[in-house]
């Protein structure tokens, strides 16, 4: 058996009502749990971008992605392994706000790229951004404090190869 | 853009006219060179067909018995004439009850626009009488959908999903039209659609592709082609025939790919997979260089991948990159129009003689003839043989006809032994094996080519799926020829039930009515042989008729379609009996 790996996937497309439909259809009909997604605009005008992150076999991503790239609205999509890409998610910590003045508390956030953003009498929220595994590990520390609420963005991710996609538009027009 | 947008605005403006979304519907149909649709009507398409009322003398509509008749008849009519087939439902279960026949153009790659109604935009989502969410239902089984909310939107769509549904790789385009866009009013222009900026119909073809792909087959010893469907898809019979005969390879075809080249042909070595020929099959794991044009190796083509041609390089022409790799790895991969391939790889590839390679396929099918063909085609047993009415067929049209099959046994000896001469000839079920195809596909197949004879071949079970649609035949005088072989079995799940189930025979014995009343109750000439003597007399009585005809021909019972690749062996163990 072939072993599974991470692969984050980029898909460019139109931006039309139904393509994450459309889009997670093909992730289904494989029998494929999406581990992380998001959605944006990407830098072209009205040309969105869909970042999944899946754990799968190499050969199993390419058929994938290949399916993915051959739905009609969809302009390119990519895969790339961890080491291709710069990636980054978003956390939020509600906390009791009784922990505030909590020294322990302090020194765990001194993890980088974790800060207050807003706090009142009764809660306060962190936000911590970093590689998924910083943010598994900020969450374990922070559960004793008893979490009010937490929740975690879909990985976005930049990727170190060029991805054409003016230059596919371009050809295809 | 923005100069682009207005003079867009200003050409609307000059040579548009007012009518309502309703009316632009067939505008644009009759502006795409569509002339007929089948369908059935309902609330939610009520405008569209207050339209096809009034457009009647340019535009024809056929009233099926079911949606899913109405499909299945607009594949019927797309297979045989290339043209896109056209279906109107209704929402809610109208819309629903044409899920199976698109699925069905989707794996098949036939590129049908079927136009559903919805309900008004403002009642989107609340659950409304008779709606459905079909966008939904819809999109993994579509090449591509979209739901029209605005009558605004309705001549580039429409022009959209025909370009989506005929170019590059065919396929299904579901259109679903509010009931409010179709009441509404636009100032009408109608534009054909050229491109999609984010699909790329057809590949730009690589020629080193193609001198890497012509520099493998010539140094081939013992070079095989296995082709398919895109073939004809591509319309590209000729090129393909002016390859094999330059390198005189032999060729064999997938179930789709029937009819592309005429049975007689002599590269023709018949067909491969599950129950396919002989020599095709055992070859395949023997030949050096394995040439995959226009198919996309399906498991019933391959039986186990594991041991499937692993001695071979493997050369693969498609349109569809997605097909590359999917489930044989290819050496080289020549991604393009077939057509344009085919005609480019001529000046590359160098005359060849392949005979010692051609004689083995020729001791194979001698082993075929003796052990299976000569029982089916001139039988000795009492009982009478699929394989003997398909020939009793073949004789009496000269193999001229177009074949329609459903699914099943029948279906098996339909492809097996039927002699096709022209292109587009075998309709069928093919990737999802859907049972009451072919009645319906039959009545479309005919008015797609009404000069050529349309012949049904249906077993008991798949007729009394879809056999409704006589009540078509009845109102739209379509001169199908039908024949049921009737073996009172659903008998291909019968013989895996007497092979892998020990003759366990769980609901697989069906009692049918009487056909031939049923046939005569819409007013359709029938008859029933069981006897051998006089199958021919029927078969020709049936040809001779200039009108529909309805033919029952009385099976024996346990009947067994061989040879067989039983699931998960391997294509060379195939079985003889």
């Amino acid at each position: 058996m072939e072993e599974n790996k991470n692969f984050t996937i980029s898909v460019y497309t139109e931006n039309n009502i139904g393509i994450l439909n459309r889009l997670s259809a093909i992730f289904l009909k494989r029998h494929i749990n999406i581990e992380s997604m998001t959605v944006s605009k990407s830098e072209i005008d009205r040309v969105h971008r869909f970042t999944f992150v899946v754990i799968v076999p190499e050969t199993l991503i390419r058929k994938v992605v290949l399916q993915l790239e051959k739905q009609i609205e969809v302009i390119g999509a990519f895969y790339h392994t961890e080491d291709e890409i710069i990636y980054h998610e978003t956390a939020l910590f509600k906390i009791s706000s009784e922990h505030l003045y909590d020294e322990q508390i302090q020194d765990k956030m001194k993890f980088r790229r974790a800060h207050i953003i807003s706090i009142n009498e009764r809660w306060f929220v962190i936000e911590a951004s970093g590689l998924k595994e910083d943010i598994d590990r900020m969450y374990d520390k922070l559960k004793p404090y008893g979490l009010l609420q937490f929740v975690r963005s879909g990985r976005i991710a930049i990727t170190k190869p060029k991805m054409a996609i003016s230059e596919l538009l371009a050809e295809i027009n | 853009m923005e100069t682009l947008k207005r003079e867009v605005e200003k050409e609307i403006a000059e040579k548009s006219i007012r009518i309502t979304g309703a009316e632009a519907v067939i505008k644009c149909l009759l502006a795409e060179g569509v002339n007929l649709a089948y369908g059935y009507p309902g609330g939610a398409i009520m405008p569209v067909y207050d339209e096809i009322y009034k457009y009647q003398d340019q535009f024809h509509h056929v009233l099926t018995r079911h949606e899913q008749g109405a499909i299945h008849a607009a594949q019927g009519f797309a297979r045989v004439s290339g043209k896109v087939g056209m279906v109107f439902a209704t929402s809610g279960p109208g819309a629903t009850n044409l899920v199976t026949g698109i699925a069905d153009a989707q794996i098949d790659s036939t590129p049908l626009v079927c136009i559903t109604g919805q309900v008004g935009s403002h009642l989107l989502g609340s659950d409304a009488f008779q709606e459905t969410d079909i966008i939904g239902i819809s999109t993994p089984v579509t090449k591509w959908n979209y739901q029209i909310t605005k009558a605004s939107e309705i001549p580039e769509i429409i022009a959209k999903a025909f370009y989506i549904a005929k170019s590059g790789r065919p396929g299904p385009v579901l259109i679903d039209i509010t009931k409010d866009a179709q009441f509404g009013e636009l100032d009408f222009l109608y534009k054909k659609c050229e491109k999609v900026r984010s699909y790329r119909a057809v590949p730009i073809l690589n020629i080193d592709k193609v001198k890497e792909a012509a520099a493998l087959i010539n140094s081939a010893k013992k070079p095989f082609i296995v082709w398919g469907q895109g073939v004809i898809l591509g319309k590209a019979e000729q090129e393909f025939k002016k390859f094999i005969e330059k390198t005189n390879i032999p060729s064999a075809c997938t179930g789709l790919g029937l009819s592309a080249l005429e049975t007689a042909h002599p590269l023709h070595v018949g067909m491969v997979g599950m129950h396919g020929n002989y020599a095709p099959n055992v070859l395949t794991n023997s030949c050096d260089v394995l040439i995959a044009i226009g198919m996309r190796f399906d498991d019933r083509v391959t039986g186990n991948l594991a041991t499937y041609a692993k001695q071979a390089k493997v050369i693969h022409f498609d349109i569809d990159p997605a097909e590359v790799d999917k489930n044989v790895k290819t050496d080289i991969a020549v991604i393009a129009d077939v057509k344009e391939s085919l005609a480019e790889i001529m000046q590359f590839v160098n005359k060849a003689d392949h005979k010692e390679w051609m004689q083995e396929f020729n001791k194979l099918y001698d082993v075929e003839l003796k052990a299976v063909i000569n029982d089916q085609l001139n039988p000795t047993k009492e009982g009478l043989t699929m394989g003997e009415v398909i020939s009793g067929i073949n004789k009496e049209t000269n193999g001229d006809a177009i074949m329609v099959s459903d699914v099943g046994q029948h279906q098996m000896f339909a492809w097996r032994y039927a002699n096709f001469k022209k292109t587009r000839s075998n309709v069928t079920s093919g990737g999802l094996g859907t049972m009451g195809f072919a009645l319906p596909a039959a009545i479309g197949a005919k008015m797609g080519a009404p000069e050529r004879e349309v012949v049904a071949i249906i077993g008991d079970g798949g007729y009394q799926m879809t056999c409704n649609e006589l009540g078509t035949i009845l109102q739209t005088k379509a001169a199908v020829k039908i024949v049921v072989l009737n073996n009172s079995y659903l008998g291909m799940v019968r013989q895996w039930q007497e092979l892998f189930f020990d003759k366990r025979y769980a609901s697989t014995e069906m009692v049918s009515p009487n056909f031939v009343k049923l046939a005569e109750a819409y007013d359709i000439e029938a008859v029933r042989v069981s006897k051998r003597e006089d199958l021919a007399g029927a078969i020709k009585t049936m040809i001779a008729s200039k009108e529909a005809f309805f033919l029952e021909v009385v099976i024996e019972q346990e009947d067994n379609v061989f040879p067989m690749i039983p699931t998960g062996a391997s294509v060379s163990d195939i079985r003889l009996s």
